[in-house]
């Protein structure tokens, strides 16, 4: 068994730099590495690219690095629900690429897999396609994505093990798989760590191989966006 | 002249035994609470879920389940969780049966807009484009006309494509209407609503033939 556990966040985080593009897991608050971006936070890493669907809220998720100015550019599906984000992108302090939300999945799991690039059809004929190599197969015009470069994922998972094999929870599960192993290096916190061997390797969803650091995160306070019941 | 729920009522109906569905985030969420329970529908929310159930009871909800429009949700028997790209793959793969989505602007060749107007704060596409490229069936569910009173239904769209030739059908306050080759043709009037009322209200071509009846719900 290689043992991927790391004992610190400052170890988990070890070459972290200022410049650097990070994948970050999660959608809207729902899955989210909150113990990354809170050490993100305290070491002040700057001038950072985040590849994440959304942006966060205001005081939480991504938009606690928003609030201090750490992040240069965000590459994102959706970035509604958070004003200080908006205040950046129209004063222009913050660059942002929209991306749909599939190819912005795609594109993660081509770097996870080695394809240089993938071809779909989402975007086709509207803004996101300009300057992009179109193709057409079959009669239907597609449009060719390159695969992100990353140099850290950070993936938040519900269950994991010494091996860095990985179980996620509900919908917490998003861009998470997508993500780890598509960067130089991918830190992944769980909400419970077990030894190797308390897992059942039938229910792993990303095997260890994709994951160089793990480690048991802490104060998960799991926020609500939206909170909607029935009576 | 049908209400947002109303709209959702009529579509409901275009809701097959069987058919896996995407609804959108507003008009197109009420699908699900007009759909007949004699049948079986499983609603697909692109953040990964299949199965999704309605919103759970106070107290019961969970952080770790949300819908696509970050709301808290359940899971009914049968449903199953995945991830980001096993969502847009079983949309891309065309394995979902019928999306259902909101729109600002449709054209009369099927071009949809729905995500960005020049000028104002641009909150992103979402999955809208991911949908729009791959479904095979797409109802649009809106108002007939914006605000300031203009028709939504356009010889051609205005604001930024969300896709292009790619809606099938438009479900209106107003109107059922198909969109073919030839441009809008008009299927069926909403209660009380003529078909000059839906001539005034719609820009782009509209085919009209022989006697159009009223909807019924």
């Amino acid at each position: 068994m290689i043992n991927k556990t790391v004992n610190t966040i400052q170890e988990a985080l070890k070459g972290v730099e200022d410049g650097m593009t990070f994948m970050l897991g999660g959608f809207g608050l729902c899955g989210i590495p909150e113990n990354a971006i809170k050490a993100l936070v305290q070491k002040n890493i700057r001038n950072i690219t985040c590849i994440s669907n959304n942006a966060g809220v205001d005081d939480f998720g991504l938009g606690l690095l928003l609030q201090k100015k750490q992040i240069k550019k965000m590459i994102s599906s959706y970035v509604g629900e958070n004003a200080e984000f908006e205040r950046q992108m129209l004063s222009e302090e913050l660059e942002v690429e929209l991306t749909p939300q599939g190819t912005l999945a795609a594109k993660c799991q081509a770097a996870q897999q080695g394809f240089p690039a993938i071809y779909t059809p989402a975007g086709y004929g509207t803004e996101v396609a300009m300057g992009k190599e179109t193709r057409e197969f079959d009669g239907k015009m597609y449009v060719l994505e390159e695969a992100y470069k990353a140099d850290f994922a950070f993936i938040k998972a519900w269950k994991g093990d010494e091996a860095g094999n990985l179980i996620f929870k509900g919908t917490a599960r998003n861009f998470n798989p997508c993500m780890c192993g598509a960067a130089k290096i991918t830190v992944v916190e769980v909400e419970e760590l077990v030894p190797a061997g308390a897992l059942d390797p039938n229910q792993i969803h990303v095997p260890g191989i994709f994951v160089q650091r793990i480690f048991q995160g802490k104060s998960y306070e799991k926020r609500i966006e939206q909170r909607t019941v029935k009576s | 002249m049908l209400d947002k729920n109303g709209i959702a009522q009529r579509i409901a109906k275009e809701v097959k035994d069987g058919f896996y569905v995407n609804l959108g985030i507003g008009i197109p969420t009420l699908v699900a609470n007009f759909v007949r329970d004699d049948i079986a529908v499983e609603f697909q929310s692109e953040n990964g879920i299949l199965g999704m159930g309605p919103f759970p009871f106070e107290g019961e909800e969970d952080a770790d389940l949300i819908n696509a429009g970050k709301q808290t949700i359940t899971a009914l028997p049968g449903a199953s969780f995945f991830d980001s790209a096993t969502s847009f793959g079983m949309i891309r793969g065309k394995h979902v049966d019928l999306t259902i989505l909101g729109a600002m602007e449709v054209a009369e060749n099927g071009d949809i807009a729905n995500w960005k107007i020049p000028g104002k704060m641009v909150k992103g596409m979402g999955g809208a484009m991911d949908l729009v490229a791959s479904a095979e069936n797409i109802i649009v569910a809106m108002m007939h006309t914006n605000k300031a009173g203009d028709s939504k239904l356009l010889k051609k769209c205005s604001l930024p494509l969300t896709g292009v030739g790619c809606v099938t059908k438009i479900v209106t306050n107003l109107a059922v209407i198909e969109v073919t080759q030839n441009g809008f043709k008009l299927l069926e009037r909403a209660p009380g609503v003529s078909v000059e009322e839906i001539e005034k209200a719609t820009e782009g071509k509209l085919i009209i033939e022989g006697e159009i009846p009223e909807m019924v719900l």
